[in-house]
């Protein structure tokens, strides 16, 4: 019971993660309708940006002697890293939309899928040369620590994990439900021509979307460094697969199906590895990808679609 | 190209006349010729998933890693014979390109009804499956790969391959069942209203060209004499979908072209990142071809997205012209 209790701890700061970066997946498209395949790179360029910037905001703001113990300055030092990577992955995001995306936008969907592919190669290798094809270990941002309750022990840096999500999750919310953008999104995604005729400047819109959802996945990759603190640039390729995996179980499109199919896919994945073998923990997220879209191609939440002549 | 029966046995005994040859040419020329061939193949097959049928594949490394292991496991089960060396090469590779058609059959089935994106993820995910199982199987070698003791493939095989798989793609396309290939890529829609089983079509263009992709996992295996899992990944099928859309899509002289280019390229490539005139920041920057060919992509999707070496069919149609036969 322990051990279950333990796996399903981990599975869901797992799924946190695969939460997160679905989320892009899933708004992007529910703005253009086509999937981003380089968003998980962002994810990865996420991690490398908060390496490369920690050494400098921690000239600025000096971190505690003891790793161990809580300190305010390595915390509030660790939320800076991770909002200077959010900011500066949603300029990435928005640029790569202004200039590769946005001058394909009514052409034929497999013409900017294969952008798509190409933008994210781009990234994995332009990575390789800039930051080097080896690991790199992540700095401790955060206070790291295990909290015993009975036999079960929780990592303090898993409910950093979780209550980051849960406040991003919250924030995004009210983006998308409370505020004049957020309005204009939904509009966009119910029907494009429509919200035009509105009023509503589409390039603008798309353009805040692909920010919102990179500086998720940048915030994505943060996080997972932290527990995973070895970092290289084609860490991006398997978890933003699984992301999308996760979108489409949730239902493409659907905010709330993308983290609930996040969590459901990290739990998974975690009970697969820690029960049967950890050997076939990449195949089981393609295994319920094709499972999920030969009997319910529309997700958990996804409404159902009819294709009009 | 109006007799191409003739056109198959010339470009075969080309194939035959020239592996006379081939211990005169240099191993390294040599390499890059076999590689030309294999890559030909798989960029040919693919196409007529891709490019004729109009079903993105990102799976193709999948379904070659199939055909070679089967066809090395063939290989290793009859073991070496100096005599009908040929006999069990030629059974190796029929074996290998069945079993990926097999492993085509299984994923085509169910993966068609799905289009565009969906598609491209689920090929992805097959042929991630396919890698897992080949690295977690103990008797083909898992995470440590299979060595194949023969080296059977050589010039005359591989061309043999190469012409025969064009033979078929191009017969295969001009045929009835080409116009049904062409009017799903076209519009599935009014395919199926017009009484055409699109799935039906749809798997037939996979399993032909699963079954080319385990040929030339066949020739891989027996020529390079090493196969792992790692090989057959992803980028693997990206380097293959490269081949097919800088081609062009549903083109095939562009796609041999493409192929061709796409092989020697990395050479040059590597022989320009050594090049000592160049400041030394640059260089990686040459050598790791992918950088350019994802450039290439993003380039070619914005400003030619019919590929590089299509002429619009202003060739063919002169072509055509030339011979009077306008239809």
């Amino acid at each position: 019971m322990i051990q279950f209790l333990q796996q399903l701890i981990n599975g869901l700061a797992l799924g946190s993660i695969y939460a997160l970066i679905a989320l892009g997946y899933t708004m992007v498209y529910g703005v253009l309708k086509f999937i981003n395949f380089a968003h998980g790179d962002i994810y990865m360029v996420g991690a490398f940006v908060g390496l490369y910037v920690t050494p400098w905001v921690w000239k600025v703001i000096p971190p505690g002697q003891d790793p161990s113990k809580f300190n305010w300055n390595t915390t509030a030092g660790g939320l800076v890293v991770m909002l200077i990577s959010m900011v500066v992955c949603a300029v990435l995001g928005i640029l790569i939309e202004r200039l590769v995306y946005r001058p394909l936008r009514n052409r034929p969907r497999l013409t900017v899928l294969i952008t798509a592919i190409g933008v994210s190669i781009f990234l994995e290798n332009f990575g390789q040369y800039l930051f080097g094809a080896d690991p790199k270990s992540f700095p401790d941002i955060l206070p790291d620590r295990t909290i015993d309750i009975g036999d079960l022990s929780i990592f303090m840096n898993q409910i950093v994990v979780f209550v980051t999500t849960i406040v991003l999750l919250v924030a995004l919310r009210y983006i998308v439900m409370k505020t004049r953008m957020g309005t204009a999104m939904r509009a966009l995604s119910y029907n494009t021509t429509a919200a035009s005729l509105m009023g509503i400047n589409n390039d603008v819109i798309i353009a805040f979307t692909f920010g919102l959802g990179s500086a998720l996945a940048a915030a994505a990759g943060i996080l997972n460094a932290i527990n995973y603190p070895s970092i290289d640039p084609l860490m991006g390729i398997l978890p933003g697969i699984k992301a999308f995996v996760a979108a489409v179980l949730g239902g493409i499109g659907n905010l709330p199906g993308a983290v609930v199919g996040g969590l459901l896919l990290g739990v998974l994945e975690t009970m697969v590895v820690g029960y049967i073998s950890p050997m076939y923990r990449d195949a089981i997220a393609f295994a319920a990808l094709i499972f999920i879209l030969l009997f319910r191609p529309n997700g958990l939440f996804g409404k159902i679609e009819k294709e009009k002549v | 190209m109006n007799r191409p029966k003739t056109w198959l046995l010339l470009s075969i005994l080309a194939a035959w006349v020239i592996s006379r040859f081939q211990g005169a040419i240099n191993p390294y020329y040599y390499d890059i010729l076999i590689t030309i061939g294999i890559n030909i193949i798989l960029g040919v097959s693919l196409n007529l998933v891709t490019g004729y049928t109009g079903q993105f594949s990102l799976g193709h490394a999948g379904f070659m890693s199939v055909g070679a292991y089967a066809s090395a496991m063939v290989t290793l089960s009859v073991g070496a014979h100096a005599r009908g060396e040929s006999l069990i090469f030629i059974g190796a590779l029929l074996v290998g390109g069945l079993s990926a058609a097999l492993a085509g059959l299984l994923v085509g089935g169910p993966s068609l009804r799905l289009k565009g994106d969906y598609l491209a993820i689920v090929t992805l995910g097959f042929a991630e499956i396919i890698r897992v199982v080949f690295e977690n199987v103990e008797a083909v070698g898992a995470a440590r790969g299979l060595s194949i003791p023969v080296h059977t493939t050589d010039f005359f095989w591989t061309f043999l391959s190469v012409a025969l798989t064009i033979y078929v793609v191009v017969f295969l396309v001009h045929s009835t069942y080409g116009r049904g290939f062409l009017t799903v890529r076209d519009d599935e829609v009014a395919a199926e209203a017009m009484g055409i089983n699109a799935t039906k079509y749809k798997v037939l263009a996979f399993v032909v060209a699963a079954f080319f992709a385990g040929i030339a996992g066949g020739l891989y295996a027996h020529f390079k004499q090493f196969i792992h899992p790692e090989g057959f990944g992803y980028l693997r099928s990206v380097d293959i979908v490269v081949i097919v859309i800088l081609g062009g899509m549903g083109n095939t002289p562009g796609v041999i072209i493409a192929a061709v280019l796409l092989t020697i390229l990395p050479e040059g490539l590597r022989a320009l990142g050594s090049w000592s005139a160049l400041p030394e920041a640059i260089r990686p920057l040459i050598q790791n071809r992918m950088i350019l060919y994802s450039l290439l992509l993003i380039a070619l999707m914005l400003l030619r997205p019919q590929g590089l070496f299509s002429t619009g069919g202003r060739l063919t149609k002169w072509l055509k012209r030339g011979k009077g036969a306008a239809a």
